[in-house]
This record gives structure tokens, C-alpha cells and sequence, in this order.
């Protein structure tokens, strides 16, 4: 398949003058150290000027120097017929990896990767592969890699990531050298001025002045006679002017001080590109890099495009500072909304700015999760045997969020506070620097759920409590049959728990009595505290109505509060109608609240005033005694007693 | 000035070579001037006494033309090595990419040598630059010379190079050493184009 080294394309015989000294520098650096300096090395030159020569030339030298080295020369066309040739025989992988094995592959004539798209993703593998097993790899073309045809740009920045260099046509000395070299191989003596006068010729390259010597050769043999410059001239067809440059002589003369020279020269221009070149190489390594993480890098690419760009550690900079930027971003959103971080924007620094705004889009439609409400302050919530373990935890869970009963789950009839207390402690959650604290009712959180589901935000949905440092979920036994929403709340509270976030539920019943909750949730609320507020006894009502009837500067009549808190009810929140019935009356009639009039009120018939009302809000009731209520499963407007019986009647 | 310009793509390598009295600076730089064709040289500015020694010093540029995409320029300089002319080194070596501190090999010049050297190290500091960080190449001139006057280029580096930088024995007169010499002060200045630069 490879083609074996020619012995007569050596470095010694290989004429070297300051159109190819670069090249030739370039290519014994190669040879000497393979895989090291320049790789890869990308020889380019319009034909007949050496490439084939120089590049055997690399082979012999590096296989002299390390006869181990296993050193392949090939054409390109040779590598596709052999690469074709083993994928029909199912041996693709098989032909991979001898490639792959290759210490130095030198491949004549890659301009043919012009439009072969399948052959140029193959020839990219395989450079990367000898690149990073540090395996040499040196390239020929009549064309830089940027002007051939369809190249991918992969494959122009690879090449050009080591060294390219061209070879130009030869000048008159080393024309000169060559014919000379040329002349002596083939044994061939001519008259002096002969040789000069061919190379004074514009030949385009080395085959044309192989060519025309050796018409000067045959001419001679078959002659006999030694020709001479005129005569040469003749043959080739020469105008006669075309003459020895006028410093030519001077420039034999002078031939080993201009050697000396043109050595500094050439040792200073490899020098020099190596340390101009070596820019190349940091931004084709910031491509790798980036690439690697899947970064778009067309910016940095671009800076390949460019002969010698300004400030390239600059740009580097600053390309990394965007991704860096973009990084924040991505995160940041990811926790807002998981499905917006995969967006193309986040992984494009060209695109830095609509990143931005996405990550700005994102942060206005992540609203934090619903939060406590201000009415319920722990300040007003009234404290009694009946429900002082559950306060006391409560206190403790402010105290130590997530660190000692996690969750609390209050348990306790309707009616008895569980709400407010729940809402007061979101509350004294809230003030903490940096706290999201989600509170709602059960309700709302599988309504939420269903929205997000119609609307395909689940993400996003999910990212939002994520977020939460707290969770309280009032009425936790809706989530009976609801197992979407009981789904995503075990794994909610996973996840809060882990993070040791506070979590806060109330129930009508302990976890265990709870029906249609998954086992797996109940056994999760059971496995913090489960505090059980009972009745509200004397003390705890009294306590109320002792709030609910605050006055600034006029302490509440003391026997109508034992009176009322004698009262008979079952929960709290039963002794709100009682206490509005009496506050109503008292503000209808301008008396003063007193135990007696709660009597009468209570007790005997009821008042005309009765339906005059509070003050009422949307919620919220404000009666002109001060006190706050809720208004919950109040009748405000009793019918009549004689349109009911009419309406019986009927 | 600086040692590459992106805005006008140009290399410019300022090289001053730095020295006791007649060890040989200016030699260097006339073998260099008659080496170079004519086209890629500028003239060689020559301050000299009547007697040439120099002056105020010595200045060839050299056009090395396009060198992956910059014009490339070398500037010689040389400065005068009596010990009465500070001010005039001083103001030379302002700026220097390179020095090459050129030696004379003679035996009873080794003073000289040393004392010139620590003038060096010393007109850098009022620089603000560190001999160590500045690209420096020894050259051991006229070792020419019977061997009976010379120090061997061993000797001097044992007597000179203590810190180990490149070495070149030459008869600058002839041309032995003087582009060697200079080909190694160029791959140092190189060297620290490539490791610092903003390319």
C-alpha cells in the first residue's frame, strides 16, 4: 500500500537555496526530532520544486537517525484507495489503527482532499490520533490548506496549528547549484557559462531545468563536442539576453561569506516563526479546550484566519471571561429553569449578550414560590396547654431550621390554629438572610403542579421549590389519590431533607391515619415530630379573645373574657362567630362590650342591630372593636325569619 | 522600545554589544556589515576619535525582511568601551532585547573584562532590568592570539560565565565566531519572544 523511500531523494542530495532553505530546516528539525517541533509540518509548493523529494528526504533521515522509527510514505490517492479498499473488506478499524501505529506519516499531495468530505473526517482522525500519541505527521500540497478546495476548517486549523511552510521557485544561484549537482550526477561536463546561461532562464521549476538539461547532455553525447553558451542558448530557445545576473560572479566569489549570512537568516526565520507561530499553537489549544467542553470557538478560529493578529493572548482572555460569564449563567439558570440552561446561547460566546437576556427572562419568570401570609404573625397566635408542645416545636424548628424536627407536622382538627401556626412560622423562617419560603396549602401546590404540567414548565416548576429553603404545606392530606403530586413532593422532600431545609405540614390526622397518601409519604412525615394541637381549653381561648379585643389604652372587660372563653366550643375558630355576634351588637346598639350584654347577645333574643355587621374586607374582618378575625365559614346574611317561613311554606 | 509592534507588524531586535576597550565590539560588527548584501543593510554609523576607538557607538541595521508576515530589523549597537563613557553605555543600552558581552581573550585583560562586566550589571540596574532576565551571549574575542596571552575559552567562562549563558570563542577580525555569536544572541532574544510575548 505505502510506497517504499527513494534512496536518491535524500538531504544531501537535495540543492538547498533561500527559497527552500526554511522548508529544508524545517523538515531535518523533523527528522531529527519527529512529533516534537513542528507537527504537524504542511509543505506547500507549485509543482516540481521538491516536495516529494524533500519529504522522502524526511523519511530516510529519521529512519537513519532511529531505525526502529516504523516511517510511512504514501500519496493521498494511496491512502484513499486503501482506505476504501478496507472498508469494503470490512476493515475499516483494522486500517485505523495501523495508521495509527505509524511513528512518521508523510502524505504527498493532499491538495486531492479537495471536496472528499468522508476521506477529509478520516484524515482528521487520524492526525489527532498521531498528535496525541506524539506520532509525527508531515503533509504536501500545491496550495496552503486554506486554499484548498472545501477543506474543512478542522482540518486547515490542524494543519495549520503546526508549521506551513512553501517552497518558491528556486533563484538563479541555486538554479545554478542544481544544474551543477545535476550535471555531475549524470556525469556530464560542460564549457564554462553553459550551466549559468540555462540557469539564467526563468524557469518555473526544477523538472523544466532537469529538462532542459538534459537536452544539453543528449546534444552533447550524440555531438561529441562540447557546446557552449551560445549554443545552448540555441537549443533551448533562449533570447539572447536572457544572461548571468550582474552580481552573479560577485555572488560565487563571495559565496561562503553569503552563506554565512543567508545561514544566520534562515536560523533567525525559523526562530522567528517559531516564536510568531507559537501563538497559533496557544489558540489552537484554547480551541481543544474549549471544544472539548462544547464551546462554540468560531471567534477563536477566526484568530487562525489571520496572519498575525494583534494582542492573541488578549483574545484569548476575553473569549474565556465570556465562558466563564456564560458558565454563571448556565448554572444560574439551571436551578431557575433546568430545560432553559440547555439552550444553544449558553454554549456560545459569540452569543454572550442574548445569554444575558435569556438568563434575565428566566430569572422575571421564576418567581419564588408562594410565601406566609403576613395576617398569621406567631406575635398574635394564642398559646395554651392544648397547644403548647406544638408551639414550643414550632419555636424550636425557628430556632434551628432543618436541624431539629424535620419535618413537623401539626396535626389537629379543623379549626384549632394549624394554619396560622404554620403561616407564623414561614413567617419567622422568612426573616433569614437569603430565605425562600415556600407556604401554601396542598391545594394550590397540585394546582400549580397541574398548570405547570399544561403548560410544560415542570422544570421549571420543580426548580422553583428546589430552591426553597423551607417548604410548608398546609392540609397535606389533599394529596390523597393525587399521586403526580405525591410523586413529586417525596422527591421534593428528599431533596429539601438532604439539604437539611425545614419542612412544615399540617394534617386533620396523624400521617399513619391519613388515607390515600403512599406509604412512602407517610412514612416521611411521621419521621420527624408530629405535634397534635387538641381542644382549645380556657386558657387558650381566653388568651384569644383577649387578643381579638385589644384596645390601645383599654384593657378588655375581664368577666366578659371568662365568660366568652366558657363559652362551649370545639375549636378556635368556632368562638370567631360567637365574638363577632357580640362585637356586632355592641357596635349597633353604641354600648360598651360587657358580660352582660355577651349574655343577652348569646343568650337571650337576638338584637336588631344583629345584621348591621362589622367592618368587612375581603378575607379579612376588621371589627370596630379592633380585633382581627378570619372570616372563614361565616353567615353574614341571615334571611329574614318571615321570608324563610315564606320560603318553607313554599 | 519594543521588541514586537502587531499594529505595524514589525520585529525589531535591538543587539548591543557590551565590552571593555578594543576587546573587539566594533570588529564584530564591521565582519557583520561586510557579510551582509548590501540590500538588506543600513549604514554603519561610526562614531570614532581619531584614533577609531569609538566614540559614541557604533550602529548597523540590518533588514532581514518578511519573516512570517513582520518586517524583520536587527539593530547592532555598540558602545564605547573606555570606562569614561558611562553616560554614552548607559544611554545604549536603553531598551537592548540582547547583549553580547564581547571579551578580550588576553590573559592580562581579565580585569578589564571583569570590571566591564560588572558595568554592564550594574547600567542595567539603573535600568530597573536584572542581568538575569536580559538574553546575554559571552564572546571570547582574539583567540587568535598565541596561545601564551590567551585565556582558553574554558578559562574565561570559569572567570566570566557564571551564570552559564552561551559561550562563543572568536577571532572576530576573520570572522570565526562572529555570526555564531550572533545566531546565539538571536535564538535567546527569540526564545523570550516566544515565551512573552502578546503574539
Amino acid at each position: 500500500m505505502t510506497t517504499a523511500l527513494n534512496p536518491k531523494y535524500a538531504f544531501d542530495t537535495f540543492v538547498v537555496g533561500a527559497a527552500n532553505r526554511l522548508a529544508v530546516t524545517a523538515g531535518r528539525t523533523v527528522a531529527e526530532t519527529p512529533g516534537s517541533a513542528y507537527n504537524p509540518l504542511f509543505v506547500y509548493s507549485g509543482s516540481g520544486l521538491g516536495k516529494t523529494h524533500l519529504l522522502m528526504a524526511i523519511g530516510q533521515a529519521a529512519k537513519k537517525l532511529a531505525p526502529g522509527l516504523n516511517i510511512e510514505y504514501l500519496t493521498l490517492d494511496e491512502y484513499v484507495e486503501a482506505f476504501h479498499a478496507a472498508i469494503a473488506a470490512g476493515q475499516g478499524d483494522a486500517f485505523r489503527r495501523r495508521f495509527q501505529g505509524v511513528d512518521v506519516l508523510l502524505v504527498d499531495d493532499v491538495q486531492f482532499l479537495a471536496k472528499r468530505k468522508e476521506m477529509q473526517s478520516e484524515l482528521l482522525r487520524l492526525t489527532e490520533a498521531l498528535q496525541v500519541a506524539a506520532h509525527q505527521i508531515v503533509l504536501t500540497s500545491d496550495r496552503p490548506p486554506g486554499e484548498i478546495a472545501d477543506l474543512d476548517e478542522r482540518l486547515i486549523s490542524r494543519f495549520s496549528g503546526g508549521l506551513v511552510v512553501d517552497i518558491g521557485p528556486p533563484d538563479y544561484e541555486t538554479r545554478v547549484a542544481i544544474l551543477r549537482r545535476k550535471a555531475e550526477e549524470r556525469a556530464a561536463r560542460f564549457a564554462p557559462g553553459v550551466l549559468e546561461t540555462v540557469a539564467g532562464a526563468a524557469f518555473d521549476n526544477v523538472r523544466e531545468l532537469m529538462g532542459a538539461l538534459n537536452r544539453l547532455v543528449a546534444y552533447q553525447a550524440v555531438n561529441e563536442t562540447q557546446i557552449n553558451a551560445a549554443t545552448a542558448k540555441q537549443l533551448l530557445g533562449l533570447k539572447a539576453e536572457a544572461a548571468v545576473p550582474a552580481g552573479a560572479a560577485a555572488a560565487r566569489g563571495a559565496a561562503p561569506a553569503g552563506d554565512e549570512f543567508g545561514q544566520f537568516l534562515a536560523d533567525v526565520t525559523v526562530g522567528l516563526g517559531k516564536a510568531v507561530e507559537a501563538w497559533r499553537a496557544r489558540v489552537a489549544e484554547a480551541i481543544l479546550r474549549w471544544e472539548g467542553e462544547g464551546y462554540r470557538t468560531r471567534r477563536l478560529e477566526a484568530l487562525l484566519e489571520q496572519q498575525a493578529p494583534a494582542a492573541v493572548d488578549d483574545a484569548i482572555d476575553a473569549y474565556e471571561k465570556d465562558v466563564e460569564r456564560l458558565k454563571v449563567l448556565e448554572t444560574e439558570v439551571a436551578q431557575l429553569d433546568p430545560q432553559a440552561s440547555g439552550q444553544s446561547q449558553f454554549r456560545d460566546p459569540e452569543r454572550l449578550a442574548d445569554a444575558e437576556a435569556a438568563a434575565a427572562e428566566v430569572r422575571t419568570g421564576a418567581a419564588p414560590p408562594p410565601g406566609p401570609s403576613a395576617a398569621f404573625a406567631l406575635a398574635t397566635y394564642a398559646v395554651g396547654p392544648s397547644n403548647d408542645v406544638a408551639v414550643s416545636a414550632a419555636r424550636d424548628v425557628i430556632k434551628r431550621p432543618g436541624k431539629k424536627y424535620n419535618p413537623l407536622v401539626l396535626v389537629g382538627k379543623s379549626g384549632l390554629g394549624k394554619t396560622h401556626l404554620l403561616n407564623a412560622i414561614g413567617l419567622e423562617l422568612a426573616r433569614a438572610r437569603g430565605a425562600v419560603v415556600a407556604c401554601l396549602s396542598t391545594q394550590a401546590f397540585i394546582d400549580e403542579l397541574i398548570a405547570a404540567i399544561d403548560g410544560d414548565r415542570v422544570d421549571w416548576w420543580r426548580a422553583r421549590y428546589r430552591r426553597a429553603t423551607a417548604l410548608l404545606l398546609d392540609d397535606v392530606h389533599l394529596l390523597a389519590g393525587k399521586d403526580r403530586t405525591q410523586e413529586e413532593l417525596f422527591n421534593l422532600f428528599n431533596l429539601l431533607l438532604d439539604k437539611e431545609r425545614q419542612l412544615v405540614f399540617t394534617a386533620p390526622a396523624p400521617p399513619g391515619a391519613l388515607e390515600g397518601l403512599e406509604e412512602r409519604i407517610v412514612t416521611r412525615l411521621g419521621g420527624g415530630l408530629v405535634a397534635e394541637i387538641s381542644e382549645p381549653d380556657r386558657e387558650l381561648k381566653r388568651h384569644f379573645l383577649e387578643q381579638a379585643l385589644a384596645q390601645p389604652g383599654t384593657p378588655p372587660d375581664a368577666a366578659l373574657l371568662d365568660y366568652l372563653a366558657d363559652r362551649p366550643v370545639d375549636s378556635v375558630r368556632s368562638l370567631i362567630p360567637v365574638l363577632q355576634r357580640v362585637v356586632s351588637s355592641a357596635a349597633a346598639q353604641d354600648v360598651p362590650l360587657t358580660a352582660g350584654l355577651a349574655r343577652d347577645v348569646l343568650e337571650g333574643q337576638p338584637r336588631e342591630a344583629r345584621r348591621s355587621g362589622g367592618l368587612r374586607t375581603s378575607g379579612i374582618v376588621v371589627s370596630s372593636m379592633g380585633g382581627v378575625k378570619s372570616r372563614e365559614k361565616m353567615v353574614w346574611d341571615w334571611p329574614d325569619v318571615a321570608d324563610r317561613l315564606i320560603e318553607e311554606y313554599r | 522600545m519594543s521588541l514586537v509592534n502587531f499594529t505595524t507588524r514589525e520585529i525589531t531586535c535591538k543587539i548591543v554589544y557590551y565590552g571593555p576597550g578594543r576587546s573587539g565590539k566594533t570588529t564584530n560588527l564591521h565582519y557583520v556589515y561586510g557579510r551582509v548584501p548590501e540590500a538588506r543593510r543600513g549604514r554603519l554609523v561610526s562614531l570614532a576619535t581619531q584614533t577609531d576607538r569609538t566614540l559614541f557607538f557604533d550602529f548597523l541595521p540590518i533588514d532581514l525582511g518578511q519573516i512570517s508576515g513582520f518586517a524583520t530589523r536587527f539593530q547592532l549597537y555598540t558602545v564605547p568601551g573606555q570606562v569614561y563613557y558611562n553616560a554614552t553605555r548607559r544611554l545604549v543600552l536603553q531598551g537592548a532585547d540582547g547583549v553580547v558581552f564581547v571579551a578580550d581573550s588576553q590573559a592580562r585583560q581579565l580585569d578589564e573584562n571583569v570590571e566591564s562586566l560588572q558595568n554592564l550589571q550594574s547600567n542595567l540596574l539603573e535600568h530597573g532590568v536584572d542581568v538575569r532576565a536580559v538574553p546575554l551571549a559571552m564572546q571570547y574575542n582574539k583567540q587568535d592570539l598565541p596561545r601564551e596571552l590567551i585565556l582558553s575559552p574554558a578559562d574565561l567562562d570559569d572567570a566570566l560565565n557564571f551564570r552559564g549563558v552561551p559561550s562563543f570563542a572568536a577571532d572576530a577580525l576573520h570572522g570565526t565566531g562572529v555570526f555564531e555569536t550572533l545566531k546565539g544572541i538571536s535564538e535567546l532574544v527569540l526564545k523570550r519572544l516566544a515565551a512573552g510575548s502578546t503574539a
